[in-house]
């Protein structure tokens, strides 16, 4: 297992993603002798997960069953633990086509944060790229780091532990690209140009406040970036049901014979959940020229 | 100029590269003397040829490049006057000046773009009344218009997405970037592992897998009908070696194939037949590509000799004829190996990972290329609208064999950020399609599927779930 390698089987020291149902996934450290206790009662790695497939189905001690999925940068932001706000999957795709990833890329990234967006990076940019990442919460930046090494893609990452609108992120005319998530973008805006290449690149600054947005773009515009465009991705979910929709009881018809008692018609359709996430944070790309 | 290691971002010919002038790009290749049509501007790109990627063209008078010395910033009046509204501004349909024929005339004598800019802004009696944001979008209406430059730009995903979704939907299923964004990161594209594609987006979602696995792992597409569209691909202008890594199936010998029967099909003359009729098809040689494709054709060149010498004209035409069967065999037998190489990776039935994006109906698709998958591996559809999409939802709860299932689309909406003027722009997409995605699963070995196999483990409030079947 490895966050940029598909394997077949589970092997001790893997991360394995425990699906419990449609909206409950646990990340599980696969350990020799380790128990993970679940809903559905325990599991035991040795025997329940180790040797298995990818993809098989577990029972558990209380008779109910999970499936162990093998790791991706999806499953990982929904099962990963918090240390901070993080970003998900649908601005994580926006974000990884606009900002261009593709095997080779280098990218500078800060905060790191919790980590949700850097394993897609690793993800795309392995086996060739790198990505600096940087954090200035001592704590976080070592955290991350430990599961880098844990997911196998510590080889494709440097985290370093600094103020990236202060000491930038450590390198320069290297990155393709450049995201930034941290609450005054406008103050890195000149690092970025720093750390990217100097036949230009491109770069995105991810903020949930407008006026955040508004100075960014100033600071761009500023800095001598290009194409410089906001955008917002907003996901929706579709619940697949069926439902019945009852007819009416018009009374004796006397054209026809029979009056249907318990009429009704049932239909395919989706449903919009009750209440969905309105509102992530704005997306600003822009493009460095050539210097 | 020629610093080191710029090389690969200069531009050289046959190249495929990607056209730009404000929000609208179109692809071409770099070729010698090639005439293009652009935004109802011609020229040449010859002279593109040597330059740097992202650099902006000048396009004078016969068609010829050059490169903008410097980007003009700023705008082309520095009189700062302006009013604080509208109140006086009456639209009498005079505020202009000159007359189309005057703009005619000064296109005529080679004036720059910005230099008519500049004689509209001067011929016009109410721009010194407009408000600074009024002066502000005339000038960037009129640069549109009259602007004559070109900016050369390397291909990407992002740009030839955006470039199909603005110039020809219809022939991507409407598909836009941002949904292309999702399907790639929920597929898990990456390098080195084995993903099927089945598309008919004219080869821009393969493209973009391609990219994504930047090499490193093999591709297989999985094609309907005479032969795999990759229009989409070659505009991308990948290196040879990604091509090594891509290969292609036929739909139409799935079943074989699954049956573990291919073998026989392939050697069976009516598949022969077909495939010879496809090869055909591929020349691309219009006015004879409609005759080959038909079976007449095929007999007429098997009795090729009898109708041989009978004048000059039709000899040539006959060795023409023959050179191509030749040709054609030759092609035949490629094909064949290329049909059993991909059919090698298929049979393990261990790819990675399916992405689906087509003009068929997605059900039967879906269901059939589900079974070379392993287990584990990520799988997303598309479809322009979202009732087949609901039908792959229920087939796949009634059969089993698939988790996290999430039928979904995206809004995208673009916003106009500029000091005292932000505000979403007014005009966004309505629609860019919808995505069916989720995870395979090992088949379950102690009990067949049953019909009502729920994916959770017996939860309680089952009721309130979604219902199945």
């Amino acid at each position: 297992m490895s966050f940029v390698e598909y394997s077949d089987c589970i092997q001790d020291g893997d991360v394995a993603i425990v699906y419990l149902n449609h909206n409950s996934v646990m990340p599980v450290k696969v350990q020799h002798g380790a128990q993970t206790q679940t809903r559905y009662g325990v599991i035991r790695h040795s025997s329940d997960l180790i040797g298995q497939r990818y993809g098989s189905k577990v029972t558990c001690s209380k008779g109910g069953w999970v499936y162990v999925l093998h790791p991706t940068p999806e499953l990982w932001t929904v099962a990963l633990p918090h240390r901070t706000q993080i970003l998900y999957t649908t601005d994580i795709a926006t974000i990884t086509m606009m900002l261009e990833l593709k095997p080779g890329s280098v990218v500078c990234e800060s905060g790191t944060g919790s980590g949700s967006l850097s394993h897609a990076i690793l993800r795309t940019i392995a086996p060739t790229g790198h990505l600096h990442t940087v954090e200035f919460h001592q704590q976080r930046a070592e955290k991350v780091q430990e599961e880098f090494t844990e997911h196998r893609v510590a080889h494709l990452v440097t985290v370093r532990n600094q103020d990236v609108c202060k000491d930038g992120f450590g390198v320069s005319g290297v990155a393709d690209a450049v995201f930034l998530d941290i609450p005054s973008p406008w103050e890195a805006v000149g690092h970025a140009r720093a750390a990217m290449k100097r036949q230009g690149g491109r770069l995105c600054s991810f903020s949930p406040c407008i006026e955040q947005v508004q100075r960014t773009c100033q600071a761009l515009v500023d800095q001598g970036f290009e194409e410089i465009s906001t955008l917002e991705v907003l996901l929706r979910v579709h619940d697949v049901r069926t439902v019945s929709l009852p007819l009416p009881d018009f009374g004796p018809d006397s054209r026809t014979e029979t009056s249907p008692n318990h009429a009704a018609i049932s239909l395919k359709t989706t449903t919009a959940p009750r209440e969905m996430p309105g509102h992530t944070g704005y997306l600003t790309f822009a493009t460095k020229p050539r210097t | 100029m020629a610093d080191n290691g710029d090389d690969q971002y200069r531009i050289n010919e046959g190249d495929y590269v990607v056209l730009k002038r404000g929000d609208i790009f179109k692809a071409v290749q770099i070729l010698p003397k090639k005439k293009v049509i652009f935004e109802k501007q011609w020229f040449f790109l010859d002279n593109a040829v040597g330059n740097l990627y992202s650099t902006t063209f000048e396009i004078s008078s016969g068609g010829i490049l050059q490169p903008q010395k410097q980007k003009e910033t700023g705008n082309p009046s520095d009189l700062k006057e302006a009013g604080t509204d509208n109140r006086h501004i009456v639209d009498d349909g005079k505020s202009q000046k000159l007359t189309r024929d005057d703009i005619e005339t000064l296109k005529e004598q080679g004036l720059k773009g910005q230099e008519i800019i500049q004689q509209l802004i001067e011929n016009s009696s109410t721009f010194r009344d407009k408000t600074e944001y009024a002066q502000d979008k005339y000038i960037k209406k009129k640069k549109k218009k009259y602007e004559n430059t070109v900016t050369i730009l390397k291909p990407s995903c992002r740009i030839l997405a955006m470039m199909y979704h603005g110039r020809e939907p219809g022939k991507i299923c409407h598909l836009r970037y941002d949904t292309l964004a999702q399907m790639l990161t929920l597929a898990n594209i990456h390098a080195g592992s084995k993903v099927l594609v089945f598309e008919t987006c004219a080869g821009l979602v393969l493209g973009s897998v391609m990219e994504r696995m930047g090499g490193h792992g093999s591709v297989i597409q999985m094609y309907p009908g005479g032969g795999p569209v990759r229009a989409g691909v070659e505009s991308f202008g990948f290196p040879a070696h990604f091509h090594d890594t891509l290969h292609e199936f036929p739909i139409c010998h799935v079943n074989a194939l699954l049956a573990g029967a291919l073998d026989a099909a392939a050697k069976d003359p009516t598949a022969d037949e077909k495939q010879f009729g496809l090869a055909a098809e591929e020349e691309q040689i219009p006015p004879e590509a409609e005759q080959q494709g038909s079976p007449e054709e095929q007999s007429m060149e098997t009795n090729t000799e009898d109708d041989a010498g009978q004048d000059q004209e039709k000899i040539e035409k006959e060795k023409r004829r023959e050179a191509k069967a030749q040709e054609k065999k030759v092609k035949l037998e490629e094909k064949q190996k290329k049909l059993a190489a991909a059919a090698a990776l298929l049979e393990g039935r261990n790819a990675d990972g399916l992405v689906i994006a087509s003009r068929f109906h997605p059900c039967p698709v879906l269901m059939t290329l589900l079974r070379f998958l392993s287990p584990s591996r990520p799988f997303v559809v598309y479809s322009q609208y979202k009732e087949p999409l609901i039908e792959c939802y229920t087939k796949l709860r009634e059969v089993g064999g698939t988790v996290n299932l999430r039928l979904t689309d995206t809004w995208l909406r673009h916003y106009q950020v500029l000091p005292n003027r932000t505000h979403p722009v007014l005009l966004m997409s309505g629609g860019g399609g919808y995505l069916l995605s989720g995870t395979t699963i090992a088949a379950d070995r102690s009990k067949p599927a049953a019909p009502q196999q729920s994916e959770e483990p017996a939860p309680k409030r089952q009721k309130l779930k979604d219902t199945e079947g």
